[in-house]
């Protein structure tokens, strides 16, 4: 067992790292698990070890309970631990809070899994950083060259200035719950906007953890808090995005729907959430940051795990690297939470 | 143009009408002339001049981007401006605020030779955002839908100088980009522009489809009938200083129809029907699409398909205004003036007597019976009606013949099986319920191979979504069902499906907003 393709193998249940005996996010509980970050399509219940960071932990006990799994494993960026015949090292993905790349080496090998990152700074997160490798094992989720994100900053000039045409409209901003909200809400007080920001129930228990970490989001208040609604006009609320549509968010007064996400670039995705007001926040690497990591890692062989991968694919191999598509299924096309 | 492209992309994915004409008087308030009126232009529609062409644009394409990058990007994204938007090379350096204003733009388009086009326009993709793109695309290629209305426009223009729609009606047409009297006279410098002695377009008046009940209200003294004739419905503005010919909706149409226009010689306004006409005898609607569209039409299309206008209004004759005399009236004056005209390009329609219902009905069972498809029913109209621009209640009444037929918009087309596989040729229909389609049924029949790939073309110029094997198209076209009945169903979101939908007929020329409602069909339930 000498090269990664035969130490690495493809199972229904994820990625299986053999002399590990571990899994990389698996879709089913398994017995040994390494989760690259709290997303729900990547970091599940009912595994038996789970290795993973300490912020990825809390995340996971926040959103499961303290018992979702039997054994955990808190392991810090850039620390090396054995596992099994392998170790393994996490350094930071840029993609949420506790985000890593799980680095596996073994029989002098080193495989590099990015989980879902991004290179954009995000003052949630630490930033990316590139990992010497044989293989890097990618995402893809926007691997198209049309793909390519805005500055935070302008995305939330347009809700500011949305508001200021607006003022007696309530302005309800899909987020997702993990990441997405806590990196708004940073933003949004980056921006100047100092009065209070209205949440819906279900993203208060992860912005407590985030608050835990020591950030400070200014004065937050549940929706279910204020007496008369209302009062929420020329307000901004921040929802998930199955509450954007639902009979949630038509108590709110004169709703214009803001959506953040990167889809949020293609019009006809914009169309079908009914965004009114789009705002094209990624917490995953656009086409120009795929190609830079590509570059910045500069190993030989490229994995592309799940999205689009066609034009990734295409445009590694004429950029020199062996590449190949992994076509995992079961993650989301977005952190759906 | 910067602050253009910013309200283009507001009013894209703006939904309410009320904060879209909001979003449109912020920008009229806080942009001088006459860069507000090109923008209005663009805005309303009313600028008709291409500024590049889409193979100009996929010319530019290939030179800067993989081609493979570029299809796999287009597959997805599913629509050419959006895609180039985003695909066109990021410069180092942006020179946003280097943007010629749109006033520029048109002057530099329009003094350009064709390869200086392609050069500026690449010279100015490289300094803009994609958004900015994607919105001068849309304005050069002349596909911008953002769901403004011209009625949209209209009303926000009233707001916006707090006068009446209908004073808006009354000039619009008279006037042209960039508008400087349109402005002077809504921001209170100057008077109303007089537009009595322009050649231009007058609002029509409209029908609304009889139902039963209403039948009763049709008295033989009071009410006449006309033949409905299936033509396009058509006004001829002939004056002094000018002739020209509109569609329903108010575009010149003028230049596919010179042989009828150049011998007309009368002082008029005239309300009609535009049909085939070959030796005293009337051609299908399809002879007639043939005609429809062409910019310069050859001298054998104009012998081979003879055009002539069935008249029965006018809104104006010699210069007097006839809108407030009675249909009688009108049609009197209309019929003796054509009566001294020297061609016979112009036909009058007269009235048809009637002495009670049974014989109305007669009637109709006649145009019913006829197959040759001249006449698809009957128009009653009120004697004493006045002409009023709109669908005023109660005035005019169509009944169209047997075979159930109603306006739809094509919502989702698919590809079809076997031989069409490579055709969008199944589609979902719908109708108006409030402000929103929805889904009716779905046809994939009725028309002939040569509609079939004008369809399929119009479907792939005009996707906006996809869901699997799904396109979803603008709402932009018109499409007429015939059906043999109509029943309630819980299967459709609409709660209606009709037995048998086929597509009637392709209504290139009816803006969507025309379409029937929901209602209308399920009036028609038995
Ligand atoms: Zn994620
Ligand atoms: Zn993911």
């Amino acid at each position: 067992m000498s090269t990664p393709a035969e130490w690495i193998v493809k199972q229904p249940q994820g990625l299986l790292v053999k002399p590990a005996s571990a899994y990389i996010d698996p879709m089913q509980p398994v017995e040994h698990a390494i989760i690259t970050h709290g997303h729900a399509d990547h970091a599940r219940a009912g595994h038996k070890h789970v290795y993973a960071t300490p912020e990825t932990l809390a995340i996971m006990a926040t959103r499961y309970g303290q018992d979702h799994a039997r054994f955990i494993r808190p392991i810090p960026y850039r620390k090396t631990v054995d596992i099994g015949e392998s170790t393994l090292t996490f350094y930071p993905a840029g993609h949420i809070l506790g985000s890593a790349q799980a680095a596996i080496t073994h029989a002098n090998k080193t495989v590099v899994f990015a989980g879902d990152y991004k290179r954009t700074p995000d003052p949630t997160c630490e930033p990316f950083e590139p990992v010497d490798c044989d293989v890097f094992v990618t995402e893809a989720t926007f691997g198209l060259p049309v793909f390519k994100h805005p500055d935070i900053r302008h995305e939330m000039k347009k809700l500011l200035s949305s508001l200021s045409l607006f003022p007696e409209r309530c302005h309800l901003v899909g987020v997702y719950a993990l990441g997405k909200c806590q990196r708004v809400l940073l933003a949004l007080r980056d921006a100047g906007y100092e009065k209070p920001v209205f949440l819906h129930g279900a993203l208060s228990k992860l912005c407590d953890l985030y608050i835990d970490y020591g950030f400070n989001f200014g004065e937050l208040i549940a929706v279910s808090d204020v007496a008369d609604l209302r009062t929420l006009a020329g307000e901004i609320v921040l929802a998930p995005p199955s509450a954007l549509a639902d009979r949630w968010s038509r108590k709110l007064p004169n709703v214009l729907t803001c959506m953040a996400s990167g889809w949020m670039q293609i019009r006809a995705r914009s169309k079908q959430r009914r965004a009114e007001l789009p705002l094209i926040i990624s917490d995953h690497a656009d086409w120009p940051e795929l190609l830079r990591t590509l570059q910045d890692v500069n190993a030989p062989e490229v994995w592309v795990t799940h999205g689009r991968e066609d034009a990734l694919l295409h445009q590694a191999r004429k950029m020199g690297f062996k590449a190949q598509a992994l076509s995992l299924v079961g993650y989301e096309e977005d952190d759906s939470s | 143009m910067k602050a253009f492209c910013e309200l283009l992309d507001r009013l894209y994915f703006t939904s309410s009408t009320n904060a879209k004409s909001l979003l449109l008087q912020d920008y009229l308030r806080t942009t001088a002339d006459p860069e507000r009126g090109w923008a209005l232009a663009i805005v309303a529609g009313t600028l008709e001049t291409k500024l590049f062409t889409r193979s100009q644009l996929k010319d530019l394409m290939a030179e800067r981007v993989d081609p493979e990058l570029f299809a796999i990007s287009y597959d997805y994204v599913g629509e050419m401006s959006e895609t180039i938007a985003h695909m066109w090379p990021d410069s180092p350096q942006k020179a946003e605020s280097g943007l010629p204003s749109l006033t520029e733009l048109l002057d530099e388009f329009s003094s350009r030779s064709k390869s200086d086009k392609a050069e500026y326009l690449a010279g100015l993709l490289e300094h803009m955002t994609a958004s900015q793109r994607w919105a001068l695309l849309k304005i050069g290629t002349g596909g911008l839908r953002i769901g403004m209305s011209t009625r949209l426009v209209k009303r926000t223009l009233a707001e916006y100088g707090n006068v009446s729609i209908e004073q808006i009606e009354g000039v619009w047409h008279g006037l042209k980009a960039p508008y400087t009297e349109l402005f002077d006279w809504l921001e209170g410098h100057t008077d109303k522009p007089d537009v009595s002695d322009r050649v231009v377009f007058h609002p029509l008046m409209l029908s609304h489809p009889i139902e039963q009940g209403e039948l009763q209200s049709i008295v033989p003294d009071e009410w006449q009938a006309e033949w409905k004739y299936d033509g396009i419905r058509t006004q001829l503005v002939s004056r002094s200083t000018g002739k020209a010919l509109f569609s329903r909706t108010g575009d010149d149409i003028s230049h596919s129809f010179p042989d009828l226009l150049q011998d007309i010689e009368i002082n008029a306004v005239i309300d009609g029907e535009l049909m085939v006409y070959r030796n005293g005898k009337f051609g299908s609607f399809n002879e007639l699409q043939q005609r429809l569209n062409k910019k310069k039409p050859s001298k054998k299309l104009q012998q081979t398909y003879p055009v002539a206008i069935v008249a029965y209004d006018a809104l104006s004759i010699d210069g007097e205004d006839l809108t407030s005399l009675s249909l009688v009236e009108r049609q009197s004056r209309l019929f003796s003036m054509l009566a001294q005209q020297k061609h016979g390009q112009i036909i009058p329609s007269p009235s048809i007597d009637f002495d009670d219902m049974d014989e109305l009905a007669k009637l109709r069972q006649q145009a019913s019976d006829d197959s040759n498809g001249n006449i698809e029913g009957l128009m009653l109209k009120r004697r004493a009606s006045t002409y009023i621009p709109g669908r005023p209640k109660g005035n005019w009444y169509k009944w169209k013949r047997d075979a159930k037929v109603i306006d739809t918009v094509m919502m989702y087309a698919q590809r079809g099986h076997g031989k069409r596989s490579s055709y969008y040729s199944d589609y979902t229909f719908g109708l108006w319920d409030g402000n929103q389609l929805l889904p009716v049924g779905k046809a994939y029949s009725g028309f002939s191979d040569e509609e079939l790939k004008k369809l399929d073309r119009w479907v792939r110029n005009h996707a906006v979504g996809r869901f699997g094997p799904v396109r979803e198209v603008e709402k932009a076209l018109v499409v007429e069902l015939a059906f043999d009945s109509v029943h309630y169903s819980k299967r459709h979101k609409s709660g209606v499906a009709m037995r048998f939908p086929r597509v009637h007929r392709i209504r290139w020329d009816k803006p969507a907003a025309e379409a029937d409602q929901l209602d209308t069909l399920k009036k028609m339930i038995l």
